[in-house]
């Protein structure tokens, strides 16, 4: 397994926001977490990265408890893009990339050619090549997102979790970013977890998805079995209709409103 | 404009020749001009009487110790900007110039009025204050200008209070010369305050730029850091006690020289960009050329007496400050 958590808890007293969650990630596999707003999911991908303690269970990253590392192994690793692409004012956009190898980099002081190249072929695969001179305080909120991710992709990272990617992209980027996640995990084993509240999205691209509510599991599998009328009522609490979209074939959720 | 190592040798030594140029002219200005036949002799050891003193017991150690104040400065002010995410910071904005300075008049009341003495309780007084500011800057892991601001005036009118008490108990012949330290003056520069700060300096820096990725990344924010591998809570522990340090030992030094860790790192970037590999380096340079100026204009403004350099550098720095401010909504980083 790339990376798995067993029985993970978290929270404060009696006020627990992850209880008894398990999950695991193998090479090369896309797996979503989809769940209601305050969930939990966020607060999970920060238990998954080791940002937050869990207070409850263990996780293990590569066959190694996550806690046995030092941030810097972690980093070469695993990689992260949170919600809110954080990114240095007055750094270009190849600058900032550059920064993505730190963990790689042990104590150069400078960038190499291996260090370089990586940056290229993330500015590349996130269709950032034409930006490169640009200043992140002048990038739209689309533009930051996929800074952000060829920032992560640039570490070579393993594991790759990603909070919200989409949130901000119109949709061809979209598109270009979850087909680029499901290449990368194709092409380089990478094992991809993503916080999603975009369900159809998830549905198209995740191989497996986790769908949580207040904070526990409420069911774990692929597309077609998570993405119930049932068990999205339960977790929602909204009536849904579920067909299948014409592209792949796979689940698409609709509200079902009554009639005007 | 992307560090490299070559462009990061073409920086310090075109730096350092500013550096240079700046010495020079501070020891050939003055109330007593020194043509460059009697410079060139007093090189050669062969300048006797007044000259040779002037040159030698007053500009020279001046200028040294406006050089290290002023790389000092420069780097702390490139610091704080970093970790607290805002290009406002600066130690003398903060406050804790000001703790600094109340830990050394403490020092005075205490009986420890030795070099030592003085620079260990400016210390104390700079780590209490950078605690503090940290302390109130954790919550959010940035400092929106207002606090910062607010912080600042807050503290600094608490030492200012404080300072006040204890200079109401000191003798009339000593007032002026705490007054003149209070506005950051280097009149009381000697080799042996040059051969205190030298260490701290060349330390400090060294530090300091050894952790230069690491502030690339923490500029970008906490979370980001440390999802790329910085220890966090560590580099800023480090980078906390340092500075403290440098603010500690300078004001103890020099009194307190406001606005030119805001100014130098500023005017660095405008030139070289934000990468701390290229900024931490030419601000300690360019900060070091820049009081060695600005002393300068000190000693020659109302020649033959002579300002407290830190009047000059706020009579910069502050107009400086505004214009950020203004300036704030466009992208001022």
């Amino acid at each position: 397994m790339a990376l798995s958590g067993q029985g993970l808890g978290f929270g404060y007293g009696d006020s627990q926001v992850i209880r008894e969650v398990d999950l695991s990630l193998a090479p090369g596999e896309l797996l979503g977490i989809i769940g209601p707003n305050g969930s939990g999911k966020s607060t999970l991908l920060g238990l998954l990265c080791g940002l937050l303690p869990p207070n409850a269970g263990s996780v293990e990253l590569l066959g190694r408890d996550l806690g046995s590392y030092t941030r810097v192994e972690v980093a070469r690793r695993l990689g992260l893009v949170p919600q809110n692409a954080e990114l240095a004012p007055g750094f270009t956009v190849r600058q900032t990339v550059l920064t993505g190898r730190f963990a790689l980099q042990g104590g150069r002081m400078f960038e190499n050619d291996g260090d370089l190249a990586a940056a290229q072929r993330a500015l590349m695969d996130t269709g950032l090549t034409g930006l490169t001179q640009r200043r992140t305080g002048e990038l739209s909120g689309g533009e930051r997102q996929r800074l952000a991710l060829a920032r992560a992709l640039a570490a070579e990272p393993q594991v790759l979790l990603l909070d919200e990617p989409t949130s901000a992209l119109d949709l061809k980027h979209q598109l270009g970013i979850m087909t680029l996640l499901e290449n990368t995990c194709a092409r380089d084993g990478l094992a991809v977890c993503l916080v999603s509240h975009d369900l159809n999205l998830a549905g198209m691209f995740c191989h497996r998805l986790l769908l949580i509510s207040h904070g526990q599991t409420l069911a774990q599998g692929t597309p077609e079995e998570v993405l119930t009328p049932e068990l999205l009522a339960q977790a929602y609490g909204v009536q849904v209709c579920v067909d299948h979209e014409p592209s792949r074939g796979r689940p698409r959720v609709t509200l079902s409103a009554p009639p005007p | 404009m992307r560090a490299t190592p070559s462009r990061l040798t073409a920086v310090c030594l075109g730096l350092s020749l500013l550096m240079l140029l700046a010495l020079l002219v501070g020891l050939w200005l003055g109330t007593v001009s020194i043509g460059p036949g009697q410079f060139w002799d007093w090189l050669t050891g062969n300048l006797k009487g007044s000259s040779a003193i002037i040159l030698g017991q007053l500009r020279l150690p001046r200028l040294l110790l406006a050089a290290l104040v002023g790389a000092c400065l420069g780097l702390c002010g490139a610091v704080f900007q970093a970790i607290l995410r805002n290009p406002l910071a600066e130690p003398f904005i903060l406050g804790v110039s000001g703790g600094a300075a109340c830990g050394a008049v403490v020092s005075v009341l205490v009986g420890l009025s030795g070099l030592w003495g003085q620079a260990a309780l400016a210390f104390g007084g700079a780590l209490g204050t950078v605690g503090l500011v940290l302390a109130i800057a954790r919550r959010r892991g940035s400092m929106e200008t207002s606090t910062l601001i607010l912080t600042g005036v807050m503290i600094n009118a608490f030492f200012t209070a404080l300072i006040m008490f204890v200079i109401s108990t000191t003798t009339d012949q000593k007032l002026h010369a705490i007054l003149f330290w209070l506005y950051g003056d280097l009149a009381a520069a000697n080799l042996t305050k040059v051969a205190l700060l030298l260490p701290v300096t060349l330390g400090g820096a060294g530090v300091i730029f050894f952790f230069a990725r690491h502030l690339n990344l923490l500029t970008a924010g906490s979370v980001a850091a440390a999802s790329m591998g910085v220890a966090v809570e560590r580099v800023k522990m480090i980078m906390f006690l340092v500075v403290s340090l440098l603010v500690g030992v300078t004001v103890s030094l020099s009194g307190l020289i406001g606005f030119v860790g805001l100014m130098v790192p500023h005017l660095v970037r405008m030139t070289l960009g934000h990468d701390h590999r290229l900024l931490l380096p030419a601000s300690a340079l360019f900060g070091a050329s820049f009081l060695m100026a600005a002393d300068t204009v000190a000693r020659m403004i109302i020649s033959p007496s002579a300002l407290p350099v830190g009047v000059v550098t706020a009579f910069l720095g502050a107009p400086f400050f505004v214009l950020l401010m203004a300036k704030r909504g466009s992208r001022w980083w």
